[in-house]
């Protein structure tokens, strides 16, 4: 097995830098001396099996959790989080698989929603809705998102039109971080391809992008790098483009010769001998 | 493009056409459409026309909005006319705009707890307790009238504020908090009551004067109309204009007109009728301005949308960054303060308080009256309105059976199978809805 370490490269570039970051229930040590770094304009695929301490890693980093121990540098100063507010204040963005949208307000009040335009004609007291829907057809544009009225009920849409609009309401805070959990899950082949694209269009940007996944496809398809997480603790950051799939599940199960690897591994035998 | 059938608008067509040519062509039918109307996928609906079909479209899917009730209204109307010809006279509509006031402000009250998703069943309670406050402060303690009323509308502030503590603090259901405060605060209104348990209210009093005494004269009515209909045709189209500049589609100017016109005889008619006797009252003209107010509360505002958003997913508000305490304790204190304007308004209409007063009619008038008129028992759908047209239903009920000299028995089925088939049509409109993707 061959890990590729990935440069440390602690120099430009670098939004997001955890060190030694340690997380306890009780008795479980959920996560221990947990290292990660981001940069602006990159895909950083989270990956582990069930249990290895993503969630609890992207909540710790959201607010949802304080870390027990270890320190969080965003943006070059040490910051410490201590709720989700204070998570987005900074420009770290999440969103979490439920994705957190009101089934009975249109695109734009979801959007919108707890940052409302106000406009200035009625003293900032009545909403600004010509504004608001100006920017939401900005935003969905810049993002080419396939949405096609804003002015539906978010229940009308599809999965992945409704992770859509989760993901183009985590960029109206200006965020420099943005965390994806899980996008993938439960969508069609075609809606997948289209939150993917998304999630490029978010790299161009210039944002960092902390992406959690179960689907190895999709990790190969959009992440620059892949940070494995195997019961809580670091188990090696790859390089994508220099790495093979094999080499991170094995990472993910913690080890060379299992069902999985021993799988693929065949398979690729096959391929390669039927071609 | 003959994929796309004659109603849709291909977005880029063409995209040829765009490069090479005269400047005009650089221009492409997506580049003139509006930012809104550009995706391929919707259906084109413009003009006059368009309006309307998008209308009955949304009525198909299950968005039923407001009709039911309208045409509910309409053939309980009908069937009262014919069974006694001066049900519509100008003197019973007068009649009937008194009595539905203080049902429709409570109702109005209901109509926002139903939008959290909640319920208040202490309406009728707190109306009651409300009024004999009032009445013992007013008339046995002396205090001065306006004293007495800010006390009897603090009381209802407070009321609501305590459920809204026990609700956000403890979680203790709202059914349960209210079924508490139905029965504590009855008990309080006996209470304060004392033996005699009736209280007159002076009939030369500015409140009983207000309520009972106190008409719009013609010419003020009239003007008020227009006032309404000018502000509403100006508001349309500084949104028009508004749009128009942000590059959206706005609704063309003959829409607009239809709606101003149609707004001017839905209030023209019935104040023609209602001057033919002592005109439109003012405590009724009191209960249109809170509807109105209320409505603008819940739709433009951060706060209602707050609500909107509450009664739709708690979770995804909080997350959100919305104050959903707040939400609920400033909800749960507006119906309290309405269900406490409410009984004032009753009191000063029957010109005095007694042990009955905002007894079960009242409180299950009221939250009948806020379902039949349309909003959800869900959470998250419903409109100020409804609380007006409920509670015109719920009156005309009780009215035309009273013409009839039919007794209380009748009325209580009757309405019992009204609100029946007013919560049977929310419930397979919300089926529909869902099934038409709307939900």
């Amino acid at each position: 097995m061959t890990v590729t370490p990935a440069p440390l490269d602690v120099g430009a570039g670098t939004v997001l830098k955890l060190q030694g970051i340690s997380k306890r229930f009780g008795a479980v040590q959920a996560l221990k001396n947990i290292e990660l770094d981001v940069r602006a304009g990159e895909v950083m695929a989270l990956v582990g099996d069930n249990g290895a301490g993503k969630s609890t890693l992207v909540k710790t980093i959201a607010g949802v959790y304080t870390a027990d121990d270890g320190t969080m540098v965003f943006d070059g100063r040490e910051v410490r989080v201590g709720s989700p507010a204070e998570a987005q204040q900074l420009g770290i963005a999440t969103v979490f698989q439920d994705l957190a949208l009101c089934d009975n307000l249109d695109v734009v009040a979801n959007l919108y929603l707890g940052r409302e335009l106000t406009a200035p004609s009625a003293r900032g007291r009545l909403l600004d809705e010509v504004e608001m829907e100006r920017q939401s057809w900005e935003l969905l544009r810049q993002l080419s998102a396939k949405i096609p009225s804003v002015r539906i009920p978010v229940a009308s849409l599809s999965g992945g039109q409704r992770q859509t609009v989760a993901i183009a309401r985590s960029l109206l805070g200006k965020p420099k971080v943005v965390m994806l959990d899980e996008p993938t899950a439960a969508l069609g082949v075609a809606q997948t391809a289209e939150v993917l694209n998304l999630v490029e269009r978010l790299r161009e940007r210039g944002l960092a992008v902390i992406l959690i996944s179960h689907n190895m496809a999709d990790v190969m398809a959009v992440a620059d790098r892949v940070a494995v997480l195997r019961l809580g603790r670091n188990n090696g950051v790859f390089v994508v483009s220099e790495t093979r799939t094999q080499d991170i599940i094995a990472a993910i199960t913690g080890a060379t010769d299992n069902a999985v690897s021993e799988r693929a591994a065949r398979r690729s035998r096959e391929e390669g001998s039927a071609s | 493009m003959s994929l796309h059938g004659s109603g849709t608008r291909p977005q880029d067509a063409n995209p040829d056409q765009s490069d090479g040519g005269e400047p005009a062509n650089g221009t492409t039918d997506a580049a003139q459409l509006p930012a809104d109307l550009q995706d391929e996928r919707l259906i084109a609906r413009r003009g006059v026309s368009g309006a309307i079909a998008a209308f009955t479209s949304r009525l198909r899917s299950g968005d039923l909005g407001s009709v039911p009730v309208v045409v509910g209204l309409i053939i309980i109307w009908a069937v009262f006319q014919v069974a006694n010809g001066s049900f519509l006279s100008s003197r019973n509509l007068v009649n009937l705009t008194l009595q539905t006031t203080s049902v429709g402000v409570i109702a109005l009250g209901i109509v926002l707890v139903l939008l959290l998703g909640e319920i208040d069943l202490s309406v009728g309670s707190v109306s009651g307790v409300a009024g004999a406050v009032l009445a013992i402060t007013f008339v046995n303690k002396g205090w001065p009238l306006a004293l007495s009323l800010v006390a009897s509308v603090v009381l209802g502030i407070v009321i609501g504020l305590f459920y809204g503590l026990l609700y956000t603090r403890f979680g203790v259901p709202s059914f349960v908090i209210t079924l508490a405060g139905l029965l504590g605060f009855l008990g309080l209104q006996l209470l304060v009551l004392g033996k005699d348990g009736t209280v007159n209210l002076p009939y030369d009093s500015a409140l009983v004067g207000f309520a009972t005494r106190s008409f719009l004269s013609p010419a003020v009515a009239y003007i008020l109309i227009a006032v309404v209909v000018a502000a509403y045709a100006l508001t349309r189209l500084q949104g028009r204009r508004a749009r128009a500049a942000a590059g959206l589609s706005s609704a063309p100017n003959s829409v607009i007109a239809i709606k101003a016109v149609a707004l001017a005889l839905v209030l023209l008619i019935p104040v023609l009728i209602l001057n033919g006797d002592r005109g439109v009252s003012s405590m009724f003209l009191l209960f249109l301005a809170l509807v109105v107010i209320t409505d603008i509360a819940v739709r433009r505002t951060r706060w209602g949308r707050s609500v909107f958003a509450v009664g739709g997913s708690v979770e995804a508000a909080r997350r959100a960054g919305i104050n959903v305490r707040m939400i609920y304790l400033s909800v749960f204190a507006a119906c309290s303060t309405l269900a406490a304007v409410g009984g004032i308004l009753a009191a000063a209409r029957l010109v005095a308080v007694s042990q009955a007063s905002g007894g079960t009619d009242t409180n299950l008038n009221a939250i009948a009256a806020a379902v039949i008129g349309g909003t959800s028992l869900f959470g998250g759908r419903g409109s100020a309105y409804s609380a007006l047209l409920g509670a015109l239903v719920i009156m005309s009920i009780s009215n035309g059976l009273a013409l009839l000299s039919l007794d209380s028995s009748i009325r209580y089925i009757v309405t019992a199978g009204v609100l029946l088939i007013a919560v049977t049509i929310d419930s397979l409109s919300r089926r529909s809805r869902q099934a038409h993707g709307r939900a």
